[in-house]
């Protein structure tokens, strides 16, 4: 039973190969890491998975179903969901309003289960804490509180799978803490599937039941946090010869 | 009352009001004038929607005017067809282009977009000048029907008629037209298709992956918006009597209607139509006062200063000088 | 083979008039819509010189060149602290250089009126002719010659020279510059100079192949940027192949179906380009879409 599979996925940009031959599963309700060092192709993987990239080589199947020919607006309504590296918010808008467009756009009304997507939307910014922070334009806000809200957004959008693109970036190490402790704890509640791409070790390997590494487009460790930190491939890969 | 009430309350009032000017006030000047600024307003609206609302930038709005009025002439002259079917196939088929063009072009980044517009004023403006059938290059003159009726209603006649001539009948029809277009960008603002398109103009990339259909929410702005431009085309060769393609398409248009949202600022309706009433008003009474060379330079300055000194227009300026008094 | 000889002396002079906006737009990403309108504004200081001092346009536009120059580090300041810096040169940036065109014309139409315009030089009139009814008339030649000799001089400055490769660069990798301590916008703005510099030239050239009128500078924006795009975006070979096709496939349909049709041409093409290869004839990658 798996929620995400890649099978043989490949793109490359021009003369460049960013991903070979890419295989991957991840299981409903699991907490992947994905790590690489810089150019590995972690965000052109999630890129082809969420629909951002679609002329890609091989196949993205969610939930049984092969994504390829749905464009990323499709593949969010059907329960993918990311973060982005570079937060991107709506900026002509409010905190809440950013969270309204998912909700408006996205969920179905089965998955409002009675309540307005208003209430959806507070409900949201209290599990993060952004709440006083909901009628405030986003131009305002602090690292932390832009990174909160890049998460609130995807998770408005009720999804099964989140990925989450370096959400930490740039953050301090209580901040850090802050949102490893609200992601664990969205993961707990809801069962949802969450798919971490980062940099900062200690944050991925204390998150992640299994831990993927990529470089120069190739997996090149899939097992438990604990024996990717010992494998030889992924020093390497990280320090060089 | 409601904000809603009012709003419409005031449109109502505002309708009223034009047709009771079309038979009160003498002086044909005023509806020249006011004919002329309404066709700036709506313009203005109609590429709002794309420009404002989206953030596409659209250089060929006198494209889908000069379509819209060359579609006018055709089914005037191929079908006979009355002053009403010439008007609604002009906003139709304009439309049409406007589906086509941004089917082709709004795929790719926003420049492409800009630039694909102004190529297709040329290409259509060429295209016109060797269609002699239409007129060609010489241009087209258009004869309105003496005494028409609707329904047994004399409409344009000396006496016991609707309207006095024919300059007020369509000075009056762009006034609902003007009114109804008002209407269509308020309700947008404050719809889902709205808010839609507020998302995909702050991030793109963003809006897709929150659920927005970014490629459909364009192209149904870009067709709404060309509709409109075709519409207003379609009045205007009845209006002049005479059209020729140089007049049609001319970049004047596309300038206009570009620059008095980005005057009046472009988050909202309210912006290009204070835009369009001041500029429009300054520009009949430079016209008048010095020459028509002179009323174009004050729009270009107006734009260029105003695009870097005063990014949100007329509605920013207000806005900054509320939150001083405060 | 008239043709095509004159298709050839018209795509260098295209060449000529797309030189600038390839740099611009192709490299630095300024949409430069008032790129012909400067042209034409160089156009009409060579006339102006010509008619008054009988200078030849040529002289007059390498001497105005520098001026040229000066107008476009100025403009880029203006563009950069007011657009590029705070991310507003889709919309508020398109609009400004589509006003400064506007005003460009309008003040010629001022102050020369609507009326069309020529220069007096002795070559003007000249024409070689060969057998076989082919013709090489001077009024296209030296356009064509000196647009040559604009274009690969161009094409070797940025190819060989170190600033020319940090223009290159500005483009595809402003991190790298500014690794190597070489500050992007001053890059930007000496190229954005340059550009404007060829508008100087181009103009010239423009006012001996055939008069001039203010506003004439937009038929010939659709011709530019399609030939920019065509070209591949930011490379002078490409440009000066996307020029020649475009001459050729223009002087072919005016002998064929008459002038009239010649502006549709070039923006039919561009449109073609837009819709089915974005990318150019040449190709690079990942830069149309967004």
């Amino acid at each position: 039973m798996t929620v995400l599979e890649v099978n043989k996925l490949t793109k490359k940009f021009g003369g460049f190969t960013a991903l070979s031959d890419i295989n991957l599963e991840v299981k409903p309700g699991e907490r992947l890491g994905l790590i690489g060092p810089n150019g590995s192709g972690k965000t052109t993987l999630i890129n082809c998975v969420s629909g951002t990239i679609r002329d890609y080589q091989g196949e993205v199947v969610f939930n049984g179903e092969n994504l390829n020919n749905l464009v990323a607006h499709k593949r969010a309504r059907r329960g993918i969901s990311r973060s982005f590296q570079i937060p991107k918010p709506f900026s002509s808008m409010t905190v809440k309003q950013n969270l309204l467009i998912p909700l408006e756009y996205a969920v179905t009304a089965e998955q409002l289960d009675g309540l307005t997507i208003e209430e959806h939307a507070d409900k949201i910014m209290e599990d993060l804490e952004l709440k006083d922070k909901s009628d405030d334009l986003t131009g305002g806000l602090t690292q932390i509180e832009m990174r909160k809200l890049e998460l609130a957004r995807a998770m408005a959008l009720k999804p099964q799978l989140l990925i989450s693109d370096e959400a930490m970036a740039g953050l301090s190490s209580s901040e850090v803490d802050d949102i490893l402790k609200i992601l664990i704890a969205l993961n707990e509640a809801t069962k949802i599937t969450i798919v971490m791409i980062e940099h900062i070790m200690r944050a991925v390997m204390s998150f992640s039941e299994r831990v993927v590494c990529l470089d120069a487009g190739k997996v090149i460790a899939n097992s438990t946090p604990n024996e990717v930190i010992k494998n030889p491939a992924v020093e390497k890969a990280y320090l060089g010869e | 009352m409601t904000s809603n009430n009012k709003f419409y309350s005031i449109i109502v009032g505002l309708a009223v009001l034009a047709y009771l000017a079309t038979a009160l006030v003498d002086n044909q000047y005023y509806f020249f004038a006011g004919f002329a600024i309404l066709q700036l307003m709506i313009m203005a609206l109609a590429w709002n929607i794309l420009g404002g609302y989206v953030g596409y930038v659209n250089f060929g709005s006198a494209a889908f005017f000069g379509l819209g009025a060359y579609a006018a002439i055709f089914v005037m002259e191929y079908f006979k067809a009355d002053l009403f079917t010439q008007i609604i196939t002009a906003g139709c088929f304009s439309a049409i282009v406007g589906l086509a063009t941004g089917a082709l072009t709004l795929r790719l980044r926003g420049v492409y977009f800009a630039i694909a517009t102004l190529a297709l004023l040329v290409v259509s403006e060429t295209l016109i000048l060797n269609w002699d059938y239409v007129g060609g290059a010489a241009g087209a003159y258009i004869l309105p029907k003496r005494n028409p009726t609707v329904l047994g209603l004399l409409i344009v006649g000396k006496e016991n008629a609707l309207f006095g001539n024919y300059k007020e009948l369509l000075f009056f029809v762009l006034c609902i037209f003007g009114l109804v277009t008002i209407v269509i960008c308020r309700l947008i603002e404050r719809s889902k298709f709205g808010r839609g398109l507020e998302a995909l103009r702050d991030n793109e990339q963003a809006a897709e992956s929150m659920g927005v259909p970014t490629l459909r929410l364009k192209l149904i702005a870009t067709t709404i918006s060309a509709s409109i431009m075709g519409f207003t085309g379609g009045v205007f060769p009845y209006y002049m009597t005479f059209i020729d393609p140089i007049s049609a398409f001319n970049l004047d248009i596309s300038v206009n209607a570009l620059a008095m949202p980005l005057i009046g600022g472009t988050a909202t309706w309210l912006g290009p139509v204070l835009g369009a009433v001041v500029l429009g008003t300054l520009q009949q009474i430079a016209t008048v006062t010095i020459s028509s060379e002179i009323n174009l330079l004050i729009v270009g300055l107006f734009l260029v200063g105003f695009v870097i000194f005063a990014p949100d227009g007329f509605l920013g300026l207000i806005k900054k000088f509320r939150n001083r008094g405060d | 083979m008239n043709a095509l000889v004159t298709g050839i002396l018209l795509g260098g002079f295209y060449a000529a008039l797309a030189i600038g906006l390839s740099i611009a737009f192709g490299l630095l990403d300024i949409v430069n819509i008032a790129h012909p309108a400067f042209i034409i504004l160089g156009a009409f200081v060579a006339f102006i010189f010509n008619s008054q001092f009988g200078l030849d346009p040529i002289l007059v536009s390498v001497i105005f060149a520098p001026v040229f120059f000066l107008i476009g580090v100025l403009i880029y300041k203006v563009y950069y602290a007011s657009f590029e810096k705070t991310g507003a040169e889709a919309l508020r940036g398109l609009a400004f250089f589509f006003g400064v065109m506007f005003i460009i014309e309008v003040l010629l139409i001022i102050y020369f009126g609507v009326d069309f315009q020529m220069v007096q030089a002795d070559y003007i009139d000249f024409k070689l002719t060969f057998g076989g009814g082919v013709d090489l008339p001077f009024r296209m030649l030296v356009p064509f010659v000196i647009a040559m000799i604009m274009t690969l001089g161009l094409q070797y400055f940025s190819s060989k020279t170190f600033f020319g490769k940090a223009m290159q660069a500005v483009a595809q990798d402003p991190v790298a510059l500014r690794l190597m301590a070489i500050d992007p916008a001053r890059i930007k703005r000496i190229a954005f100079g340059i550009s404007l510099a060829t508008c100087s030239i181009a103009g010239a050239l423009f006012v001996i192949v055939m008069p001039i009128e203010p506003s004439i500078g937009r038929l010939y924006i659709g011709i530019v940027f399609a030939i920019v795009v065509l070209g591949g975006l930011g490379s002078q070979t490409g440009t000066l192949i996307g020029a020649m096709l475009l001459g050729l496939v223009e002087s072919l349909i005016t002998t064929f179906f008459g002038p009239s049709w010649s502006p549709a041409v070039a923006f039919g093409a561009l449109i073609l380009v837009l819709a089915f290869k974005p990318t150019g004839i040449l190709g690079r990658v990942g830069d149309t879409r967004g």
